[in-house]
């Protein structure tokens, strides 16, 4: 997708963004000792995550999947299954999903890849729409119910998660290493040579880069946090249901990403800040004008607000900030 | 038997919808560049349009054939107008995300309004009862929709393949510029075409609406399995994509007899087969 000029490539907007998860971790950190609800945060932590999978894919591959959910929702239903019926411990259940959904980026990205641009996100989203049926239909999912009541268990033996800040601080943790591999992959030579791909396909092909390869590999590392997101969203919840398999949760990450600043490294993490936000606030319902908007009406904001971010926010929070420091330091 | 002819007419009549559907898709993309995806909440509206001029003017099947496609088929006119007339520029990917957003937006506010259950629509005396085949019963509507749908399918293809009109479509399909050049207005046959897209996935709408429930999710279950239609056939050829349609309806149909388990997921396996040994699409060209 043709990134609006994104400054944020450069070594200036790299450690901008550094600076910015520095901050947001500190913040993070406190959070909860000033009244801020750690559920909350812990369920945009994952969706966070789940955005920065899935930018690492769009903006830097340029490659839309329009079905990532079934990353998101496979992960979590091995996740909950095997620490839930099978009894392992928490680290390694979160493990098994991860593995899961790699594996399955393995088989679908060898598939989406063969077709670019709008074909690939038609490919993802009907390959993603036969996981959901299969959620439906295989019985350990226990189909509309989800598995439900999954243990948080104990954190390699001696964490006790059932407390609700040791859940969250691991949470905290697994984010801030996931992103940190993220950023570590994008600034990397492979990083580069993907966003050559994506800025001109033929000319990194006839410089000898196998781009298939690069994009394979790119699809595989962003289904497997996709799926470390998805997994550890199961701990979290101690749930794995089928809203996180189904194509809404698809259309979401991509707004996320969107919203945010796409082909930013922290764009992802604002753009799911503000839609969970957004859900949580609307969920006890809030009135406008004398009209009472509820959970209800999430669809249509959402909705809304693609259409808003395409017709004139295209670079997102994060990139139009990039963009006004860059008009300033010029 | 009976069950096994039973499921094949099903499998007749979801393909009419899928060949209905995947051809406006097929048109639409074409020209623009742009995978519609509002034509699913655009078939929804077909839908609900007849629904509510019956239920609230008493304006029957009949003239809903008529009116909803014109009405839906403007408001397709406006949306390109005002908001996909500005995307051409960019990347094609960005008119996925707008349409995305306007088939949440349009599917929200009628699940807000109706329910997400289904309203049952009151089908015309005319189409009560069916004949006896002998080896099955045919309810008139539903020879009436596969028929129906053939003609309107032939009735496209015929225009864009065979008439001066849909020469310089498929010219300024190919190089819109140079058709420009020679005095063509390209951007209004461009908001025509969306328009007419949009119109037939309404109409397609309206004769879905007596077989299937009226309601806000009609559309988001069906335009996916037509995205794996379109794949399938591949975006080439519009003979093609009808044929597509038609065949899968079918495969999907004789799935539910032979083994009912696989039959929300067959379209999608063969789309995986599809890929593998033919990426392009059965008709498609690489472009």
């Amino acid at each position: 997708m043709d990134a609006p000029a994104s400054p944020i490539a450069t070594r200036n907007g790299s450690k901008a963004s550094l600076a910015a998860m520095a901050l947001m971790t500190a913040a993070l950190l406190v959070a909860p000792h000033v009244g801020v609800y750690p559920v909350f945060l812990m369920k945009a932590l994952c969706f966070a995550l789940f955005a920065c999978a899935f930018n690492l894919l769009l903006g830097y591959g340029g490659l839309l999947s329009f079905g990532h959910a079934m990353f998101l929702g496979s992960a979590g239903y091995v996740c909950a299954h095997v620490a839930k019926v099978w009894g392992w411990p928490t680290e390694a259940a979160i493990l098994a999903g991860t593995a899961v959904s790699t594996a399955m980026g393995v088989v679908v990205g060898f598939l989406a890849i063969r077709r670019q641009g709008i074909y690939f996100a038609m490919i993802t989203l009907a390959i993603a729409q036969m996981v959901f049926f299969f959620a439906v239909q295989a019985p350990f999912t226990h189909g509309e119910d989800g598995i439900q009541s999954v243990p948080r268990g104990m954190l390699f033996g001696v964490i006790d998660l059932s407390h609700g800040l040791a859940m969250y601080y691991t949470v905290i943790v697994i984010f801030v290493a996931a992103w940190l591999f993220i950023y570590r992959v994008v600034y990397s030579p492979f990083g580069q040579v993907l966003k050559a791909i994506k800025e001109n396909e033929p000319r990194a092909i006839s410089l000898g880069y196998d781009a298939d390869r690069y994009k394979l590999v790119a699809f595989i590392l962003s289904a497997a946090l996709a799926g470390l997101a998805g997994a550890t969203k199961a701990i979290v919840f101690q749930l794995a249901s089928l809203t996180d398999v189904d194509w809404p949760m698809s259309g979401e990450v991509v707004l996320m990403v969107l919203l945010g600043g796409m082909g930013t490294t922290f764009g992802p993490v604002v753009g799911a800040f503000i839609l969970v936000g957004l859900e949580s606030v609307l969920t006890s319902g809030v009135t406008i004008a004398g009209i009472t908007l509820g959970p209800e009406w999430v669809p249509v904001i959402t909705g809304a607000i693609f259409v808003i971010c395409v017709l004139a926010f295209r670079r997102g929070v994060v990139g139009e900030v990039a963009a006004f420091f860059a008009r300033r330091r010029r | 038997m009976q069950a096994l002819f039973g499921q094949l007419l099903i499998g007749l009549i979801n393909g009419a919808f899928y060949a209905m559907l995947s051809l406006g898709l097929a048109v639409i993309f074409g020209l623009l560049n742009i995978i519609n995806f509002t034509h699913g909440a655009q078939y929804m509206l077909g839908a609900f349009a007849s629904y509510l001029l019956l239920e609230k003017l008493g304006i029957g099947y009949g003239w809903s054939l008529l009116i909803v496609p014109i009405v839906i088929g403007a408001l397709g006119v406006i949306i390109e107008r005002t908001m996909l007339a500005r995307l051409y520029k960019l990347d094609h990917l960005y008119g996925l995300l707008l349409t995305f957003g306007l088939a949440l937006i349009l599917q929200g506010v009628f699940t807000n309004i109706f329910g997400s259950s289904g309203q049952p629509y009151r089908l015309p005396d005319v189409f009560s009862g069916g004949y006896n085949l002998g080896f099955m019963y045919l309810p008139k509507y539903r020879a009436w929709v596969v028929l129906m749908s053939l003609v309107i399918c032939f009735g496209v293809w015929y225009v864009i393949e065979r008439t001066k009109l849909g020469s310089y479509l498929r010219a300024a399909t190919e190089n819109a510029a140079l058709v420009q050049a020679f005095g063509v207005d390209v951007p209004r046959m461009v908001t025509l075409t969306y328009g007419f897209g949009v119109a037939l996935a309404a109409l397609a709408g309206v004769m879905a609406a007596p077989i299937y429930q009226v309601a806000p999710q009609m559309g988001a279950n069906i335009i996916i399995v037509v995205f794996a239609v379109v794949v399938i056939g591949g975006m080439g050829s519009i003979a093609g994509a009808i044929l597509t349609g038609f065949a899968l309806g079918v495969i999907e149909g004789l799935t539910k007899y032979f083994y009912p388990e696989a039959s929300s997921t067959v379209i999608f396996v063969v789309m995986v087969i599809v890929l593998i040994f033919r990426p392009a699409g059965l008709f498609g060209r690489e472009r």
